[in-house]
């Protein structure tokens, strides 16, 4: 079976009591059972519930592994994950993560005497040595964010194999049509289902895949534990948007594609960062690792200073101003004010994410309307 | 998009950004990107004279939720600029839009005529209900244009077809169709249902009120029922009175599924598109295969007329199986793995049906044989799963 159909099939099976094409929304909080002592399939809606049942099966056919956790963020995913180490413990995490997922580590992780430190997972010689003999799990992303960096997950993946460690991989900004981490040697698939796995903008939820069953209920022990399951109304908004996951993505990559090589060529940008560009560091990995396409998150720099930034930010009519990215609508944001104002000045200078960035979260409207919009919004 | 910058008339915008930003504003309650869902059933005023300048018109507002809701307007803006008509009113079901567009517009002694080849609830709305309240039905042979014009009469008060039909998927003229209509100075009705504005556009033609099953393609994924009705705002301010009279409004968290589902409108489409070409093209090479019929192929009845108005040719392919009985026909459609077997269509998952026995099975033979459904004819409702994925599906099923 190929992937639309899969989405579209495998944990949405036709509804044996009543027929129903598209699953139930089962809200029930808790489950009668039969017997006293003797469990049925589902219990209470924390340990399991059939509709989130039904999409963690859609996600684990759709990234390739044997089992999949839904979870009410992907911070609580990511926790979740995290959990798996105990004190002493070392996470090696790559250098561009999602700000969320430093925080996390940095503030939240280290608090269980978990130590946690940054290396440059482009640099596959640098972010060797910075494993260490306590290191329990390796965490990194791909596409990079702001910068769009793109890691060799098979690469490190064989690295982690070698030190004996799990390799996690945020794969958000790919999703699995793209890219599918777990078939190149990753443990962990983790999402932020915010954002394309939904796709319309309008559920918090993540996800945890993997393709080892012991693994899975390890994982699967630390939610039922600590809780952060996703509701059923989300639930069913996330298998929803999972239907048209295949052609939203490939789409949205078609559009960046074509604003990145315009933007190339304008006079008013001074560099465009996606890995669908020859010139992109990143680009021959992406060409073997990202499959139909090169997603569809693209940040440039403006010539001018962070007010120009800010202006053209400000300027646009169909890109909205917002964080966040994934979804149907496009989105704007310049990272120095937005995403990224936590870094101070320095740090953000020596993570190259300078004052005159925009990063663009590109959605469905059609190419040409959405550059019109940066054409005039370039102009202010 | 509702707040263009003033003075600028705006660009004429692609389907898609219509479909994802048009009758939203650009900043909703609470800054939120998405239209929240307002469930209330009714609406309060700050005071008695709220209330006045309401009934006086002086303010538009919400007031109870059976005369609209905040999240049905906007779908109602958002429809409207899709189909490029100027209002549109929504309704619970397509059913409830077919009947409430013709009990606002007809009365005792009025007359209409239809093509023959329906959506079959539509015909028995028309031929066991309206005839009660003394409105006279004509049914003439789909797309026989002088049958049509031969039986206006001076009572007759609107003319009616699918376009595509259900399902054989005869396609309209739809020039020559308000040609007629332009002539004896009647209305004309287009249930575009089958086709959606993406790929036809009645109202371009003339056509004054545009239906959909919004149960179909708009909503998407086989998870809401709606219906609408498209056309200009003063045509249909009576109908929406009478909406309000009769009940059928949508829900508000209906409405929002459609909405969502709109977000992925064009690009549904297109493989919906693809799809059924594809099958259609499969099925019609296939050494089981009697006959089908798809407006894509050449070989299909009323594909110059479909060239010539449609821009793609939707997920509906009809077929009929080479010497089968009926048994053998539904030993086919058994014999199917991904389709489901369920009536409907225009939703992500595909569906299969036999009309014989979906719709059809307690009709007479003859009355059967009369609105043209075989004992061996299949419909097929392409979905958006991989192309391949479905011709192998349909392939083992037929070589059984
Ligand atoms: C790459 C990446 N990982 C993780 C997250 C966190 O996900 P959530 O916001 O669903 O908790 C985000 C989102 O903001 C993200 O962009
Ligand atoms: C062409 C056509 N018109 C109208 C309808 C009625 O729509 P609904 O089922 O939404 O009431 C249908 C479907 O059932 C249809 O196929």
């Amino acid at each position: 079976m190929k992937f639309r159909t899969k989405a579209i099939h495998l944990g949405n099976e036709r509804d044996a009591q009543t027929g129903a094409v598209v699953p139930p929304i089962h809200v029930a909080s808790t489950f009668v059972q039969h017997q006293a002592g003797e469990w049925r399939e589902f219990d209470y809606s924390r340990s399991g519930n059939p509709t989130r049942k039904g999409l963690e099966e859609t996600l684990a056919a759709l990234e390739g592994g044997c089992g999949a956790l839904a979870f009410a963020s992907g911070m609580a995913a990511t926790h979740a994950a995290t959990m798996l180490l105990r004190s002493g413990d070392h996470i090696l995490a790559g250098s561009d993560i999602y700000g969320g997922t430093y925080r996390l580590l940095h503030k939240i992780v280290n608090r269980a005497g978990i130590e946690v430190s940054l290396a440059p997972a482009t640099d596959l010689t640098a972010f060797a040595q910075a494993i260490r003999p306590t290191t329990k799990l390796i965490w990194i992303e791909s596409p990079g964010n702001p910068l769009m960096s793109i890691t060799d997950i098979a690469a490190v993946a064989q690295l982690a194999q070698r030190h004996d460690c799990l390799l996690g991989v945020d794969n958000t900004f790919a999703s699995p049509v793209l890219t599918r981490p777990l078939e190149l040697g990753a443990d962990i698939v983790m999402h932020s289902a915010t954002k394309y796995l939904g796709g319309h903008s309008d559920v918090l939820g993540g996800a945890l895949v993997v393709k080892d069953p012991e693994l899975f209920k390890q994982l699967y022990f630390v939610q039922n534990a600590t809780g952060g399951v996703l509701g059923p109304f989300d639930a069913f908004l996330v298998s929803r948007g999972l239907k048209t996951l295949a052609i939203r993505m490939l789409a949205q990559c078609e559009t960046a594609q074509t604003l990145a090589e315009w933007l190339t060529n304008d006079p008013r940008v001074t560099r465009v960062l996606y890995p669908g560009l020859a010139q992109h560091p990143g680009h021959d990995i992406a060409r073997r690792q990202m499959l139909g396409g090169f997603g569809a998150m693209l940040t440039f720099e403006v010539a001018g200073d962070y007010a120009q930034a800010k202006r053209v930010a400000e300027s646009t009519k169909l890109f909205q101003l917002a964080v966040s990215l994934g979804a149907v609508e496009s989105l704007i944001e310049q990272p120095a004010s937005m995403s990224h104002a936590s870094y101070d000045a320095a740090a953000r200078a020596a993570f190259g994410i300078t004052d005159g960035l925009i990063r663009l979260s590109i959605g469905l409207e059609d190419v040409e309307d959405l550059q019109a919009d940066l054409d005039q919004a370039l102009q202010a | 998009m509702t707040d263009p910058t003033p003075g600028q008339s705006p660009p004429r915008l692609g389907p898609s950004t219509i479909a994802i930003h048009s009758g939203e504003s650009r900043q909703k309650l609470a800054h939120s990107i998405t239209d929240p869902i307002i469930c209330a059933s009714t609406y309060t005023f700050a005071n008695t004279q709220a209330v006045i300048d309401y009934i006086e018109q002086k303010q538009q507002r919400e007031e109870y939720g059976r005369y609209g809701n905040p999240g049905e307007d906007v779908i109602e803006k958002k429809l409207a600029a899709i189909e490029g008509g100027e209002d549109a009113v929504l309704y619970a079901s397509g059913m409830a839009a077919i009947v409430g567009l013709l009990m606002t517009k007809l009365s005792t002694g009025d007359e209409i005529i239809f093509f023959d080849e329906c959506y079959h609830r539509s015909r028995e709305f028309c031929v066991k209900h309206l005839t009660r309240y003394g409105v006279v039905t004509r049914q003439v042979k789909a797309c026989d244009y002088e049958a049509m014009a031969a039986a206006i009469t001076p009572q007759t008060k609107m003319l009616v077809s699918e376009s595509p039909t259900n399902p054989h998927l005869s396609c309209v003229d739809l020039e020559k169709f308000v040609a007629i209509a332009r002539e004896h100075q009647v209305e004309t009705l287009i249930d575009a249902t089958l086709a959606t504005p993406y790929n036809l556009r009645p109202i371009e033609y003339g056509v004054d009120y545009v239906l959909h099953s919004a149960t179909k393609y708009l909503g998407g994924h086989n998870d809401l029922l709606a219906g609408v009705i498209v056309g200009s705002a003063e045509k249909l301010d009576a109908v929406r009175n009478l909406r309000g009279i009769m009940g059928a409004i949508n829900s508000p968290h209906n409405v929002y599924l459609l909405q969502r589902g709109l977000k992925t409108f064009e690009l549904r489409m297109q493989r919906h598109n693809q799809n059924g070409q594809a099958l259609a093209e499969f099925l019609e090479n296939h050494p089981r295969v009697e006959k089908v019929y798809y407006p894509g192929l050449k070989s299909h009845s009323y594909h110059a007329e479909a060239v010539k108005y449609m821009r793609g040719f939707g997920g509906l392919v009809t077929f009929l199986v080479k010497d089968a009985d009926w048994r053998q026909t539904a030993n086919v459609v058994d014999a199917v793995q991904i389709p489901r077997i369920a009536p409907s269509l225009g939703g992500v998952e595909s569906l299969i049906e036999q009309p014989l026995v979906m719709s059809y099975y307690e009709q007479k033979p003859e009355d059967r044989q009369r609105f043209g459904i075989p004992d061996n004819m299949i419909r097929l409702a392409c979905g958006l799963e991989n192309t391949e994925d479905l011709i192998a599906d349909l392939q083992q099923a037929l070589e059984r």
